[in-house]
């Protein structure tokens, strides 16, 4: 290494070191605090003490961590997908030449940038069983709705459907990568005679095929993380725990419990969660990914 | 260089932005200590005239208040994180375990010193601020349970006004008779009062709750501890959990009858027809909508705000078997504490014993409406206060029969679990039996770890302790 190329390399962990500062202090060290804590009994107030795998055994007999777990995934085998394929399907509306697009477009996304607790707050009265519009609406076609927040058999759908109001994140990426599609594909497709459906079938899906992709990886993530709308739309996880997420019984041992070291220690199974199923999500489908740059 | 040198010196301002807050000293000299309480409103602008008092009274201290949401978690991430307020008011539940964790100063000497006496106080308030034999709290507010009924509805179905139940079999009773339910007869939707109901309407249970006599799950603050009623304990005050005691199942197949006998579906509609509106017009007992309650000392306050045309009164809530289990309640007090870090331990004590006294003691209490801590009163203290029926209170407050929070830092865990518990009876998807019994279970665990790590480090506690 020259003078000049150890100066070089000088000036520029310079001009990165606040991301390097604010990395090893914000991200690294938390990380690796939550690994140690993990084998502690640690209430936050009194130091902790080395109690080497017993949070992970405990783990094991804890019938509200295998309640939040199956909760936490059955919330995400139905969201994603179906917040996915939404996703998708008003990206393609909102991608034709319809009057007044970009309002359409605008209020499809709206419900994204509003902030969660205050979503929460609207879901909880949406829902609610006597007074909700949720149920009025079903009211008008001649079904009695549930008791959303009362019927441990509702909770989980509820939590699933009013995420499918927040899809405005990934429909936006659905339409930027509709718009990068080739007319020429269609034209020749058109040409081939196939109908609107292949057309969307053989055409559309494989040329988006990336955000896809891209929306399924983070889509499983938010899924597994999802704590502010179950935390305030259902206090100590609705009835018989049934709509308990993973992050919230995580939260409420860390904060309400002051048991640090347990929440520390499912933090740490939440992480190889997320690693396992995104590799598994990696494995299943990067092969049917198309990059037109391959 | 030059780019280092300024990264340090923002370092530095960052942190050293997070030690303090704000000046020391007022302009005359005197020190300021910070005091976080979590009331609002006019509870919190009670407590704010007494800060103010003593302020005034002060020529070496001066009080800082700032009100605090979620207090109890924000006071144990600042004294963790080595800089606490110098006093603090917290729940009664939060002591045991805020004290065994070593997130409090003892106030033992001080105490003593002071010529105080736990005599002074009410028995049920002196109990919570005691634990491990030693003092960790006094008493700002109290609170006790009681009954409280809607008179003009008693008139309506043809009860004494003046007469509430006095067991909780007239208390079942009378909750049929104020019972008004819509249904479907012969085409023609009428409303009647629920004994009116043929035996196969009250089977089919097809009708709508119009108004309901009682609920144990409404407000439902209290629904996981019904077995007070029922002569219950929550644990033995050492090692064991208690929940699925013949008590405690008794008293939960009571709450569960509710919905045997008005249906689930009709039970969880009605209570979502009033869903988070307690503090509102809307409020099921002020609207008429619920003739008996379970509510506590503050009820008064909001029937004056929001129903101040309601005729109510309020009695002990009967017990299963009132001769021999008379004044069952449940109190809980709002105490005021010292966190361990605290700068200014001495003039928060001064504090501490202000709000203690009997002029702040009622000050306070008039202003929150509430009864004081102290056995003894000045004249004209009860004539003066605004609720008619504050020696109710009172005397459940001194009921052998009154429970406090059982004294365990299990506490917050096990009365959330007695909550699924209720729930899960109260919907039909548990028995008592089974409900509990995955409580004691659960519980128990919870209990024995935390009693393996008292054991841990019980030695090196006490002796800190002693110290103090």
């Amino acid at each position: 290494m020259t003078r000049h190329t150890r100066r070089q390399l000088r000036l520029g962990l310079l001009f990165i070191s606040p991301w390097i500062v604010g990395f090893v202090t914000f991200g690294l060290y938390p990380i690796a605090m939550a690994l140690y804590y993990s084998f502690n009994d640690y209430d936050v107030l009194r130091d902790p003490v080395w109690v080497g795998t017993l949070n992970y055994r405990d783990m094991f007999t804890d019938d509200v961590f295998w309640k939040a777990l199956w909760n936490t995934l059955v919330y995400a085998v139905f969201s994603v997908p179906l917040g996915l394929v939404l996703s998708l399907l008003v990206a393609v509306l909102l991608n034709r030449e319809i009057v007044g697009r970009s309002v359409f477009r605008t209020l499809f996304y709206i419900p994204a940038i509003v902030p969660l607790v205050a979503v929460g707050m609207v879901w909880l009265w949406m829902f609610n069983g006597d007074l909700g519009l949720v149920n009025y609406l079903l009211g008008l076609v001649g079904i009695e709705g549930p008791q959303w927040f009362a019927d441990a058999s509702w909770t989980k759908p509820m939590l699933v459907l009013s995420s499918m109001w927040q899809i405005g994140g990934s429909m936006v990426l659905c339409l930027a990568a509709l718009q990068d599609v080739p007319r020429s594909l269609y034209e020749s497709a058109d040409l081939d005679g196939a109908g609107p459906a292949a057309q969307f079938w053989n055409v559309t899906v494989p040329m988006v095929s990336p955000v896809l992709y891209f929306n399924l990886i983070i889509g499983i993530i938010g899924a597994i993380q999802e704590f502010v709308k179950p935390f305030v739309m259902l206090p100590d996880g609705g009835p018989d725990r049934s709509g308990y997420l993973f992050a919230v019984y995580i939260y409420e041992s860390a904060f309400r419990y002051n048991n640090m070291g347990y929440a520390c220690a499912m933090a740490v199974v939440l992480f190889f969660m997320i690693v396992v199923l995104t590799w598994m999500a990696n494995r299943m489908v990067s092969s049917r990914v198309y990059y037109a740059a391959e | 260089m030059g780019a280092l040198v300024g990264w340090g010196v923002v370092t530095v301002l960052l942190l050293a932005g997070c030690g303090e807050r704000g000046e020391t000293h007022t302009p005359d000299g005197r020190v300021i200590i910070d005091y976080w309480e979590k009331w609002t409103d006019f509870e919190g602008d009670a407590m704010q005239a007494v800060v103010d008092d003593f302020n005034a009274s002060q020529d070496r201290i001066f009080v800082r208040k700032l009100t605090v949401s979620q207090i109890a978690q924000k006071l144990m991430l600042a004294t963790a994180g080595g800089n606490p307020p110098d006093v603090a008011g917290l729940f009664d539940y939060n002591v045991a375990t805020y004290a065994e964790r070593g997130a409090l100063l003892p106030l033992d000497t001080r105490f003593e010193a002071a010529g105080m006496s736990a005599d002074d106080y009410i028995p049920s308030v002196w109990d919570v601020c005691v634990h491990r034999g030693h003092v960790w709290a006094l008493p700002t507010t109290p609170a006790t349970v009681a009954l409280h009924w809607n008179r003009q509805a008693f008139r309506d179905a043809g009860l004494d006004p003046d007469q509430p139940p006095r067991s909780i079999a007239e208390l079942d009773d009378m909750a049929e008779k104020l019972t008004v339910v819509e249904l479907e007869r012969g085409g023609e939707t009428v409303q009647v009062r629920y004994p009116e109901l043929t035996d196969a309407e009250k089977q089919s249970k097809d009708f709508r709750i119009v108004k309901l006599g009682f609920s144990p799950n409404e407000p439902g603050w209290w629904k996981n501890q019904w077995g007070y009623w029922f002569g219950a304990e929550m644990w033995n005050g050492q090692d064991e959990v208690t929940a699925d005691s013949p008590e405690n199942i008794a008293a939960m197949r009571w709450h569960g009858g509710y919905t045997e006998k008005y249906g689930i579906e009709n039970m969880q509609r009605f209570g979502a027809s009033f869903s988070g509106s307690f503090a509102s017009p809307q409020n099921p007992f002020m609207d008429g909508r619920v003739a008996m309650v379970l509510q506590g000392v503050w009820m008064y306050n909001f029937i004056d705000r929001f129903a101040p045309t309601l005729d109510w009164a309020a009695a002990p809530f009967p017990s299963v078997d009132p001769d021999n289990l008379p004044g069952v309640s449940i109190s809980s007090c709002d105490v005021i504490v010292i966190p361990k870090g605290s700068k200014h331990p001495d003039a928060a004590w001064e504090f501490i014993r202000y709000v203690n006294s009997r002029q702040g003691m009622e000050r306070l209490c008039l202003g929150q409406r509430k009864f004081s801590s102290l056995r003894e009163y000045s004249d004209g203290f009860l004539e003066r206060h605004p609720n008619p029926y504050i020696e109710v209170f009172i005397d459940l407050a001194n009921s052998p029969n009154n429970h406090t929070f059982p004294q365990t830092s299990i506490w917050t865990e096990y009365n959330i679990e007695l909550n699924v518990a209720a729930d899960r009876v109260f919907g039909g998807i548990a028995t008592p039996e089974e409900a509990l019994k995955y409580t004691d279970d659960r519980m128990q665990w919870k209990l024995d770890r935390e009693l393996r790590r008292w054991e841990m480090t019980k030695d090196a506690r006490l002796a800190e302790w002693e110290q103090q």
